[in-house]
C-alpha cells in the first residue's frame, strides 16, 4: 500500500515537473504589411514564423494575416487573431502602432510584439534591429569593388530609419574610399517594382557602377545585372536575381529574435521592453559573399563584423561631418541610440537632399 | 541626355500604353471596364508562367493575352449579355484579378527567367535623337508602335470599326444595319481585355522579369485616367502614356543628376500634370470637342429601344 503510494506520488512528481518543463504551448499570431510573395521584408518575416515554429512547444501552422492596410482598421484584424486563440502576437509594421495598443488593453493575458514602433504597455514589447550594423559593412564591400568612385543608392522614403541606413552605408564607403560618393534618389514608394527599376537605370545613367537599395522589392538587383554593375541587396538574400552582380546584402534574421521570445513566453519569463537587437543577438547580418569580393576584403568586412559584435566599434563614432562638412559628432564620442533614431540629416559623401 | 531620357519614358510608358489601348476598345464599343488594374496582373503573372514554364517569350506573350481574354470575357458575360452594372463588374474584375494572382503566383515567386532583350533596326538606330529610344528596344516595343496603327486603322478605316464606334455612340443604330450588338461588344471586352493583359506581361517580361504580388502598383488606374485624356484615340493614347511614363523618368533623373530642384517639386510633377489633364479635358468637353462614346456605360436591350 505504502509502496503503491510513493510510487503515485513519484508519478505526479514527474508529471508536474514535466509540465512545468515544457511551459505553457504557444499559438502564435502575425500581422503583415504585405504579401509573404515580396521577396523583401514581409518575407523575411515569415522566415522567422516558420524557424519559430520549429520549437516543440509552438503551435504549427500559427496563423498569419498579409496584406493588412496600416492604421485604426487593423485593430479588427489583430482582434480576430486573438479571439481565434492567438497567446502571442506579433504586428510587424510602425502603422499597426495605436491598434496594437488598443487590443492589447483589453486582452491582457496576451502577449503583443510591435516590429519598429515607440509605444509599449505591461504586455506589449516593441523590436527592430540595429540595420545600420550591416549596411556599414555593405558599405566597406561597395567602397572596395566601385572602380568609378560613384555608388548609386535607390531610397523609399525620407524618414529617420532609411536616412540612417544610408549614413551608416556611406560610412561604411568612405572608411575604405575616401574619395568615393553615394548618390541617392527618392523613389516614395516602398513597392514598386517599375519605378524602382527606373530609378537604379537613372543612378547607372550617371555613371554609379555600384547601387545599393532600401525598397521592399529586386528590382535594382536586377537593373545592375542587365547593365554589368553590382549591387547590394536588402531584406533577404536576393542572389538568384542577379547571379553575376550581386555582392552581399544586409538581411534581417527574425528567426533568432521570434524563437527567444516565444521561449520566454512559454517560461513566463517574459516582461515588455524595447528591444533593438544587433549583430550580437543575431537579428541582422550580412548575406554570405558572392566570390568575386576579393578575399582581402572580406578580411576587412570580417575584422569589422567581429570588432561590432564585440562591442570595441560602433559604425556612428566620430569625427562625423554632415554634407555640409560641419562636425556633428566629434572624434572620441558616437551617436546615442536617441540619435540614431531621429536621424535627419547625410553624413558627408552622400550626393543628394532629404525632402523637408 | 535628351537620347536617355526618351528612352526611359518609351520603357516607363509602355506597359500603361497597352493598358490603355486595351480600355480604349472596351470603351468605343460603350462598355467601360474598371479592371484594367486586374487585368494588368493576370496578364503579368500569365505571362511569366508562360514563359517559364516553355522557355518561350512568345508563349508568355500568348498566354498573357488568353488569361486576360479569359478573364475579360466574365466582364463581357456580366456587362453585355447580363446587362449588369459596369462599374460594379469591373471593380470586382480588379479585385479578382489581385486576389487570383496572389493565390496563383506563389510557386512563382523568386523563380527567374531571361527577359525581353533590345534588338537595334539596322539604319534606322543610328538616327540622331530618336534613334535609339525608338529603334533599339524589345519588339514588345515595336508591336506597341504596330498596335496603335493599327487600331486607329481598325476603327477609322474599316467597316468592322466604324460597326464597333457605333455600338459606343448609339447600339440602336447599329442593331437596325444588322450589327450583331452583343457579338461585337463582347469581341471588343475580350480582346481588348487581352491587350491590357500584354501590358502587365510587358512589366513581369521586360520591365522586371520576375513575378511579384500586386506588381502593376496602380498603372490600371492611371490607364483608366489616361483613356479620357487620349479622348478615346490611339494616337493621343501614346502620347499620354510617354507624357506620363516621361515626368516620373524626369524626376528620378533629376535627382540621379543631383540638380537643385526640391525634390518635392519633382516629385509632384505627376499629379500636377494629372491636375492639368483633368482641367485640359474638361474644358474641351464644355466646347463639346470631347469624343467620348455616347452610350458609355449604357447597358443595350433591343426590348427597350426607344
Amino acid at each position: 500500500m505504502r509502496k503503491t503510494a510513493l510510487f503515485l506520488m513519484l508519478v505526479l512528481v514527474f508529471a508536474v515537473c514535466g509540465t512545468a518543463f515544457a511551459g505553457k504551448e504557444i499559438k502564435a499570431g502575425f500581422i503583415y504589411v504585405g504579401p509573404v510573395g515580396d521577396a523583401g521584408w514581409t518575407y523575411a518575416h515569415d522566415q522567422g514564423r516558420q524557424e519559430m515554429e520549429k520549437l516543440p512547444f509552438v503551435k504549427e501552422n500559427s496563423t498569419y494575416i498579409e496584406s493588412v492596410p496600416e492604421g485604426a482598421e487593423s485593430a479588427r484584424v489583430i482582434n480576430g487573431l486573438v479571439r481565434k486563440g492567438a497567446n502571442l502576437v506579433f504586428t510587424t509594421s510602425f502603422g499597426y502602432m495605436d491598434a496594437t495598443i488598443d487590443v492589447a488593453r483589453r486582452n491582457k493575458d496576451v502577449v503583443f510584439m510591435h516590429c519598429s514602433g515607440f509605444k509599449t504597455a505591461e504586455n506589449v514589447g516593441t523590436y527592430f534591429g540595429r540595420m545600420y550594423e550591416p549596411r556599414y559593412l555593405s558599405g566597406i564591400v561597395a567602397g572596395k569593388m566601385t572602380k568609378k568612385n560613384v555608388i548609386g543608392y535607390v531610397a523609399a522614403f525620407p524618414i529617420p530609419e532609411v536616412i540612417r541606413g544610408i549614413n551608416a552605408f556611406t560610412l561604411g564607403v568612405r572608411s575604405v574610399n575616401p574619395a568615393a560618393e553615394v548618390k541617392v534618389v527618392w523613389t516614395q514608394t516602398w513597392f514598386d517594382p517599375g519605378i524602382e527599376r527606373d530609378a537604379a537605370d537613372s543612378l547607372l545613367d550617371v555613371g554609379a557602377d555600384v547601387l545599393a537599395m532600401h525598397q521592399d522589392a529586386p528590382a535594382t538587383l536586377q537593373a545592375a545585372e542587365a547593365r554589368g554593375a553590382y549591387v547590394i541587396g536588402y531584406n533577404s538574400d536576393m542572389r538568384e536575381f542577379a547571379p553575376n552582380a550581386f555582392l552581399t546584402a544586409p538581411v534581417w534574421h527574425w528567426g533568432a529574435l521570434y524563437t527567444k521570445l516565444a521561449k520566454q513566453v512559454s517560461e513566463g519569463s517574459w516582461k515588455s521592453s524595447q528591444i533593438w537587437d544587433g549583430m550580437k543577438e543575431g537579428l541582422v547580418e550580412l548575406a554570405d559573399f558572392n566570390p568575386k569580393v576579393p578575399a582581402e576584403v572580406q578580411k576587412i568586412v570580417a575584422d569589422k563584423a567581429a570588432a561590432i559584435k564585440a562591442g570595441t566599434f560602433h559604425p556612428f563614432s566620430g569625427p562625423i561631418k554632415d554634407q555640409s562638412g560641419h562636425v556633428v559628432v566629434e572624434a572620441g564620442k558616437t551617436h546615442s541610440d536617441g540619435d540614431l533614431l531621429g536621424m535627419s540629416y547625410f553624413v558627408e559623401g552622400v550626393q543628394g537632399t532629404i525632402p523637408k | 541626355m535628351v537620347e536617355i531620357l526618351l528612352d526611359a519614358t518609351v520603357r516607363a510608358g509602355t506597359p500603361i500604353l497597352f493598358a490603355t489601348l486595351g480600355a480604349i476598345i472596351n470603351e468605343r464599343a460603350g462598355i467601360i471596364n474598371l479592371g484594367i488594374e486586374g487585368l494588368m496582373l493576370i496578364g503579368a503573372l500569365g505571362g511569366f508562367a508562360g514563359t517559364y514554364l516553355t522557355g518561350s517569350l512568345l508563349t508568355g506573350v500568348m498566354a498573357a493575352f488568353l488569361c486576360a481574354f479569359v478573364a475579360g470575357a466574365i466582364h463581357g458575360f456580366i456587362t453585355v449579355q447580363l446587362r449588369g452594372n459596369q462599374i460594379v463588374s469591373g471593380l470586382a474584375l480588379t479585385m479578382f484579378g489581385i486576389g487570383m494572382t496572389a493565390l496563383f503566383g506563389k510557386g512563382m515567386v523568386g523563380m527567374t527567367i531571361e527577359g525581353f532583350e533590345r534588338i537595334a533596326i539596322p539604319g534606322l538606330s543610328l538616327l540622331p535623337v530618336i534613334g535609339k529610344p525608338f529603334f533599339n528596344q524589345d519588339w514588345l516595343i515595336y508591336f506597341s508602335f504596330a498596335l496603335v496603327a493599327l487600331i486607329w486603322l481598325f476603327f477609322y478605316r474599316t467597316r468592322w470599326g466604324l460597326a464597333v464606334r457605333t455600338l459606343g455612340e448609339n447600339p440602336a443604330a447599329a442593331d437596325t444595319c444588322g450589327v450583331p450588338v452583343n457579338l461585337y461588344r463582347f469581341l471588343a471586352v475580350t480582346i481588348g481585355s487581352g491587350i491590357v493583359g500584354i501590358g502587365g506581361a510587358y512589366l513581369s517580361l521586360a520591365t522586371t522579369p520576375m513575378w511579384i504580388e500586386n506588381m502593376s502598383a496602380g498603372r490600371g488606374w492611371i490607364a483608366v485616367a489616361l483613356v479620357i485624356f487620349a479622348s478615346w484615340s490611339s494616337p493621343r493614347a501614346l502620347l499620354g502614356a510617354y507624357l506620363f511614363g516621361g515626368i516620373t523618368a524626369m524626376q528620378l533623373r533629376f535627382q540621379a543628376m543631383g540638380t537643385s530642384v526640391s525634390a518635392h517639386i519633382l516629385q509632384m510633377l505627376p499629379y500636377f500634370f494629372t491636375i492639368v489633364v483633368l482641367v485640359v479635358s474638361t474644358i474641351r468637353l464644355q466646347k463639346g470637342a470631347s469624343q467620348q462614346p455616347e452610350s458609355l456605360g449604357l447597358s443595350y436591350d433591343r426590348e427597350d429601344r426607344k
